[in-house]
């Protein structure tokens, strides 16, 4: 792996797949390589660990590493209760750890990751169910083996419950944390196989409703610790003036360096291939000097310079209609060319969709210290890819990932932006320059200017109908910049160019459409386009659904039975649609409100929203009532938080149907503060109404799904009221009033 | 620099900070009670919500030299055991997700209740919008704020 910071950016080869430890999936085996621990049985003064997730105290305390990150989703408490729920712990004794950066022990064995340590896509509680379970058993045999030599009796005739083990026939009982204070763990882990574990009705803590968030307690009270909370002895502050686009930096001469070392606090000004770094001894020194600087960038070596979102978007809509245009083929099934052109009926229309900023409460910082001989570093910061900063810092030093440790902190939100390590990547080149720790805290401006958004996205979408108005024909095109190719360049060239992340949604898996055809159209405009809540599938599904019923008003069919009849032979799909059908009580006219609905999968969990509106003509503004929303996740782990993060997606859909966008002008984001980026407050949430259509399928991800249904509905709901269709998201009051006009 | 004294809970202390230093980073880095946090830096998002003289304040707009004399009161100080009604209520209708937001959005509560015991629903929320929640837990924080209202 190698790291160049050249003309601005860091470029870094790094192979995903290369940090990940077993590339071809984590096995049993190795997610239990913390058992190169094993045989040691630490007596009473320290926990026994049994495998790399759990160790035991004698006072009965287990101790369970969370090897993701908690940034409001809920893994800090999902994925620990999944390993009690299997060692039968007693779940009130339960202390419960970050991970380390290590993929080798920790990484997400989900088929998105291949074992990468990383917290995205909403696959933590999916990846890691069976591995956790299975630590959670092995390190429950390994006390009951303990045990049943103790006591000289059969392993079969003991039995387990809130970290106790009996044996009724003796009526002998003993703790796991006095167990663990005799108890050898083999260097060889017992084996457990799939058929050890417990039933889904043996849950006793998997699926209940009064097991709270873990991490609740510790956030009314101001204890929480994240990121920017950390301070080090010797440390000093920092922020950093964000170079305006990627590729831009500071010309030479073009710093008022001297302007800026008068401001009192403010002990150096550092021009750096990013941006400019003022040092100082507190933060506010640095915020002022942050504010003082004028800089003079040379855009020589950025794509963006001269960047201009509106006026692009002609550009876009060309590539849309080319027939010459290079595309990628996303998702194909039978043949839409034939479809379309053999239909009695074809349906077309454009769809537009904005830059988006994650607008994380917590903005970016990280806390860095490098060694005296720059050889290793302790990194402190709230992070969805640790193992990323660790991998990027340790090219940076020269030096090995396993010299970088990352001191995982709470995130104060996530939705994508903590995977790039951009923070922790400044604080450790600023710490390794002066040679003293250093705080970099970002402002909401800076933090803003080095936005890595959702892309704005154009889409040209076709529909054939045969004679009776069924859908025969699907043509989607998708033409925005590619996100793999900033976000993931190993993947964006494994797959020849292809856009894992801006193509997610674009697939019509769950409709039964005999010819569609998905495609994608790369736009190249040097923004650092990246995930964000709900990846692709928020703008993909947006333009899918609202033209699907565009579609059902063509063929003259109702947008529900149409959906419904589209799913007949997706159970689960259908399921939730009716469900969100039931509950929104759908048919049912409401004089002066429109509804409509939209259904969307997203990493195997499958969700349906309905949105009721109404509109106020003059002014073009929507006001959305109630929302109603049905998911189906398989099994649930903790229900009250799939509540939870339907609720919240929900508000951060609406947010971004609503209101969200950014422009660019010259390269540069034209937004800086919540001021010029509003978010969805209080007074403008509508009414929630959340269902789980529960299944026993394997658990998949909910920090998601709840956003990518809510942009499509309300359009639909809109043109159910006004006959009009709305496009172009964010669905603002002006653009209403201009399509309604 | 200048040494500058103020009473934050209830406890007075002496911190060397320029006089036009924003309370929010005087309350958080010099004292390193950390549980106010930073948002924005404009009174745009309250969450470095506290209270001075028992009203809710944006720290990050108040220069430290304009609270000499007054009680400063942060989230660490709003009960001495954390068992406020309103911290009750947020863990009763487990309101927090990141929960950055979520000290600013309590402190920003309390004050609502100190003076209206019972308000009505639109009353918290007129009380509670300059507060942002990017998790979007706003339904979740007007479900314990009337909790509170009715269990304290």
């Amino acid at each position: 792996m190698t790291i160049h910071i050249k003309n601005g950016s860091i470029d870094t080869d790094i192979s995903r797949r290369g940090f990940v430890a077993g590339s071809a999936g984590m096995t049993f085996a190795f997610t239990l390589g913390g058992l190169s621990r094993g045989g040691e049985a630490l007596g009473a003064t320290q926990p026994t660990k049994f495998n790399a997730f759990v160790s035991i105290a004698a006072d009965n305390t287990v101790t369970i590493v969370c090897p993701a990150a908690e940034m409001g989703q809920g893994v800090y408490t999902a994925l620990p209760l999944i390993l009690a729920e299997e060692l039968d712990a007693d779940w009130s004794k339960v202390k419960i750890e970050f991970a380390p950066a290590n993929p080798k022990l920790y990484g997400n064995p989900h088929h998105l990751f291949h074992g990468a340590q990383i917290t995205a896509a909403s696959v933590a509680v999916a990846g890691y169910f069976m591995p956790l379970r299975m630590a959670g058993a092995q390190a429950r045999k390994v006390l009951l083996d303990a045990a049943a030599d103790k006591w000289k009796v059969p392993v079969a005739e003991l039995t387990t419950d809130k970290s106790t083990i009996s044996h009724k026939k003796s009526g002998k009982r003993i703790s796991y944390g006095e167990v663990a204070g005799f108890a050898t763990v083999p260097a060889e882990p017992p084996k457990v196989s799939e058929a050890d574990l417990k039933k889904p009705s043996q849950f006793k803590l998997i699926g209940r409703k009064d097991i709270g968030r873990s991490d609740v307690p510790a956030k009314v009270n101001g204890s929480a610790k994240y990121g920017i909370d950390v301070q080090v002895p010797g440390m000093v502050y920092a922020s950093v003036l964000q170079s305006p686009m990627e590729g831009a930096k500071p010309k030479d001469g073009g710093v008022n360096i001297p302007d800026v070392m008068k401001i009192k606090g403010v002990s150096k000004v550092i021009p750096l291939p990013f941006g400019v770094a003022v040092i100082g001894d507190s933060v506010e020194a640095t915020r002022s000097g942050v504010e003082a600087l004028k800089v003079t960038w040379d855009t020589s070596g950025a794509t963006a310079a001269g960047f201009d979102s509106e006026k692009a978007k002609a550009d876009y809509a060309a590539k849309g209609k080319d027939p010459n245009a290079e595309t990628k083929v996303e998702y194909q099934v039978g043949d839409a060319k034939a479809g379309l052109s053999g239909a009695a009926k074809t349906v077309e229309a454009a769809y537009w969709t904005e830059y988006t900023y994650h607008a994380q409460m917590e903005p970016m910082n990280a806390v860095a210290q490098v060694s005296e001989d720059g050889k290793s570093a302790d990194i402190w910061t709230g992070s969805q890819f640790g193992a990323l900063a660790a991998g990027i810092i340790s090219g940076i030093l020269k030096t090995t990932p396993d010299q970088i440790r990352v001191h995982q902190q709470f995130l104060g939100g996530g939705y994508g932006r903590r995977i790039w390590p951009d923070a922790a990547i400044q604080a450790t080149i600023l710490s390794n320059i002066i040679k003293k720790p250093v705080k970099l805290i970002l402002t909401r401006e800076e933090d803003i200017a080095a936005a890595r958004p959702r892309p704005m996205t154009h889409h040209l979408l076709k529909a054939g109908l045969d004679a009776k108005g069924n859908v025969v024909g699907w043509h989607h095109r998708l033409v925005s910049e590619n996100v793999d190719a900033v976000a993931a360049p190993p993947r964006f060239k494994a797959t020849g160019g292809k856009d894992y992340i801006g193509a997610r949604g674009l697939d019509q898996a769950f409709y039964a459409i005999p010819n569609a055809l998905a495609e994608y159209v790369r736009e190249n405009r040097g923004m650092r386009v990246h995930a964000w809540r709900g990846i692709g599938s928020g703008y993909n599904k947006f333009a899918a659904e609202a033209f699907l019923d565009e579609v059902a008003a063509s063929a003259g069919k109702d947008p529900l039975a149409l959906r419904l009849e589209l799913t007949k032979d997706k159970p689960r799909a259908n399921a939730v649609i009716k469900a969100v059908a039931a509950m929104s009580d759908f048919k049912k006219k409401r004089p002066g409100h429109g509804m409509g609905l939209a259904f969307s999968d997203y990493h195997d969990t499958l969700s349906a929203g309905v949105a009721e509106i109404s509109l106020d003509a003059k002014t073009g503004k929507i006001k959305v009532h109630n929302f109603w929303i049905a998911v189906d996740p398989g099994v649930v782990i903790q229900p009250d938080n799939v509540h939870a993060q339907l609720e919240s997606s929900v508000v951060y859909g609406l947010s971004a149907a609503l209101i969200e966008e950014f422009a660019v002008k010259d390269g540069a984001v034209q937004a800086s503060n919540f001021d010029s980026y509003p978010v969805m407050r209080m007074s403008e949430v509508p009414e929630i109404h959340t269902r789980i259509v529960a299944t026993n399928n394997p658990p998949s991800g909910m920090g998601e799904i709840g956003v990518v249904t809510v942009a499509p509905a309300i359009a639909n709901a809109v043109f159910q009221l006004t006959g009009k269709r709305l496009r172009h998201v964010p669905m603002t009051a002006e653009r209403v009033k201009k399509a309604l006009a | 620099m200048a040494a500058i004294s103020l009473t934050v809970n209830g406890k007075t202390a002496t911190v060397e900070a320029e006089p036009d230093t924003p309370l929010l980073w005087v309350v958080r880095e010099h004292m390193k009670l950390t549980g106010t946090k930073f948002g924005c830096g404009s009174g745009l998002c309250g969450a470095c919500t506290v209270h001075i003289d028992g009203k809710a304040m944006r720290s990050c707009q108040i220069a430290v030299s304009k609270v000499v004399g007054k009680k400063v009161t942060t989230i660490e100080g709003l009960s001495p055991t954390g068992t406020h009604a309103l911290q009750k209520a947020f863990i009763a209708e487990q309101v927090p997700q990141c929960g950055y937001c979520q000290s600013g959005q309590i402190m920003q509560a309390a004050a609502l209740l100190a003076t209206n015991k019972k308000p009505t629903r639109e009353q918290i929320v007129t009380h509670m919008d300059g507060n942002l929640c990017r998790c979007g837990t706003y339904p979740r924080i007007v479900r314990a704020i009337q909790r509170a209202a009715r269990e304290a």
